[in-house]
């Protein structure tokens, strides 16, 4: 079995008195798309905060293909492959959407100071290069159509295929989803899917918080289900869908 | 005919020197978001600064090295690079009302050293005395005035054309990300940060640009031309003219100069007796009057930012025509 890309270990947050992911061990398997579930409150976003850098660990470490990531700020993972979703939308509102898309490359050459100032032709360059690389995955994401628009004007659901599509800008091994499906309209929701399982045909590893049970249950595997910070299940969707614990705790009865 | 020209020359300069700190301003809150509420502080480091170095030796004062002009002002931008950095360092976790009136307070804290430490900035009388670049080859009053003002013109045009540089730039698009959206901006691979501190920096040291060309101009400066007023009069030319946009910057500097020019002029010579007192606070009413109708009617101000730029909007030319889906 090849090394996992995603490697939790004893991973833990407390605010304050409370306790809200309590020694969470978890392998990401390469390849995967990952479905996290559980009820509100159980940890998931939590836990997600601490793997995306912006909430550090009270305790444990986290690996990222092999490497150690434990309590690195955000800014310095997407460059190491690692993205992510927001469970509301963030796109740069006054911003074109090919601009939102633009930004999304580590280390560009026009991104500094002197690259801005005195490199004129390398920039030019790097804009035309990452401009058909934009272009390709906005169409690819079916927001061509939308390049020129203000992002602070589209939908909520394309703002939604907006950041999958400024995540994909930098070829992450890992990309993290918090609700994808939520508050989408089903054809959107529909695209999404699509473009999710295109991706990871094509070797993008996914890790998905969702409480649509049917969507989780449809596309992820394996699942795993927190309750009260802990992981109380892992298993296949197959598995989950006959699990006692999860039809009582979780999924209520069964359908 | 020669007065006229000379007193449009003069406004101009003014309106010049002006317009430069509000591209400064542009820089920090029209692209990088950061609410900076004490302009005159980064302003009145520049003019002090340059005053220090090029000034004429005065008994017992600090000071006066008549450095030759152009170091005289590298030395007065230092001084506003320098306290914005350290400024910057200090604030710049602090977001939007809590910036401005951290800055807010440097700006009365500097000030108030201006006041105070007369052995350093001649306190309240200020300090006097600057040898005007070229001003003894050039002579003539009139002429000197003509220079003044298209050197100033030369320099305005300068710090346009490096921001429009900057701002139309993947840096630029960083700048704007960070004041859309700090933490889809981080969770992207861009540090705050470090360009929050050098937004504010860069923003600040113009301002310590146009500092250092208004001491040359008027050869003094003193605590009265650090009074908060004129932090409000750069933001009302900036929320008028548009923030987000340098052209917009630059017209609304003129504008409320103007406006500002004529409503004294007006007010002079046409209130009671009795009220001429009280015009210079009739003036602040109307800035503030200014400010509060631009944001309440037209808060994207006169010449708006442009979501898709001249930068992108070629670019989209050149590049693949979209249809859909791959």
């Amino acid at each position: 079995m090849t090394e996992p890309v995603l490697s939790l270990r004893g991973l833990t947050r407390d605010f304050g008195p409370f306790r809200a992911v309590d020694s969470v061990s978890l392998d990401i398997r390469r390849g995967s798309i990952t479905g996290l579930i559980g009820p509100n409150g159980a940890g998931k976003t939590t836990l997600f905060n601490m793997v995306a850098g912006t909430l550090k660990p009270t305790s444990g470490s986290v690996s990222l293909n092999g490497q150690n990531i434990t309590g690195l700020p955000s800014e310095a993972l997407f460059s190491r492959g690692l993205a992510r979703t927001f469970q509301i939308p963030r796109p740069f509102r006054r911003m074109s959407v090919l601009d939102n898309v633009l930004l999304a490359p580590p280390a560009q050459v026009g991104e500094t100071v002197v690259g801005a100032l005195f490199r004129r032709g390398r920039v030019a360059a790097e804009e035309a290069r990452l401009r058909d690389k934009a272009r390709a995955i906005l169409d690819f994401m079916t927001l061509g159509k939308l390049a020129d628009q203000p992002a602070g004007k589209i939908s909520g659901g394309q703002m939604k295929l907006l950041e999958l599509a400024r995540a994909l800008m930098g070829d992450p091994a890992v990309i993290l989803l918090d609700e994808p499906a939520a508050g989408v309209n089903p054809s959107l929701t529909r695209t999404l899917i699509e473009r999710i399982e295109e991706l990871n045909r094509q070797g993008t590893t996914f890790v998905i918080i969702e409480h649509d049970m049917d969507f989780v249950m449809r596309h992820c595997d394996p699942v795993v289900a927190l309750a009260e910070g802990r992981i109380v299940f892992q298993g296949t969707a197959d598995e989950a869908r006959v699990n006692p614990l999860l039809l009582d705790a979780y999924l209520g009865a069964p359908t | 005919m020669i007065g006229m020209i000379s007193y449009l020359a003069f406004f101009a300069t003014m309106a010049g020197i002006l317009a430069i700190v509000v591209l400064g301003l542009n820089l920090q809150w029209g692209y990088t978001g950061l609410f900076n509420g004490g302009v005159v502080a980064f302003f009145g480091a520049g003019a002090y600064g340059t005053m220090l170095l090029g000034g004429r030796p005065e008994l017992g004062q600090f000071g006066g090295y008549e450095w030759p002009f152009v170091f005289a002002l590298a030395g007065g931008v230092v001084l506003a690079a320098l306290i914005a950095w350290i400024v910057g360092m200090l604030t710049l976790r602090l977001r939007h009302d809590y910036l401005a009136i951290a800055t807010f307070g440097v700006a009365v804290a500097f000030e108030s050293v201006t006041r105070n430490a007369e052995w350093l900035t001649g306190g309240a009388k200020g300090l006097r005395g600057f040898p005007r670049p070229l001003e003894a080859a050039i002579g003539n009053n009139f002429a000197y005035g003509l220079f003044f003002l298209g050197m100033v013109l030369v320099v305005l045009g300068a710090v346009y054309w490096g921001l429009q540089r900057l701002v139309h730039s993947p840096y630029g698009r960083a700048l704007r990300a960070i004041r859309e959206d700090e933490t889809a901006a981080r969770s992207l691979g861009k540090n705050p940060a470090r360009l929050r501190l050098q937004s504010f920096v860069i923003g600040s040291a113009i301002m310590g640009v146009a500092g250092g060309l208004y001491v040359a101009f008027y050869a003094f400066v003193s605590p009265q031309d650090l009074a908060p007023i004129l932090t409000f009069q750069v933001w009302a030319m900036l929320i008028v003219g548009g923030a987000g946009n340098n052209r917009g910057a630059v017209l609304g500097a003129f504008l409320i100069w103007g406006a500002w020019t004529a409503s004294g002029f007006a007010l002079s010579k046409f209130a009671p007796q009795a009220m001429q007192l009280y015009t210079g606070s009739i003036q602040y009413i109307l800035i503030g009057t200014v400010i509060v109708g631009m944001l309440l009617w037209r808060p994207q101000g006169l010449l708006p930012e442009r979501i898709v730029t001249r930068f992108t909007k070629t670019a989209a030319k050149a590049g693949p025509t979209s249809k859909g889906a791959i």
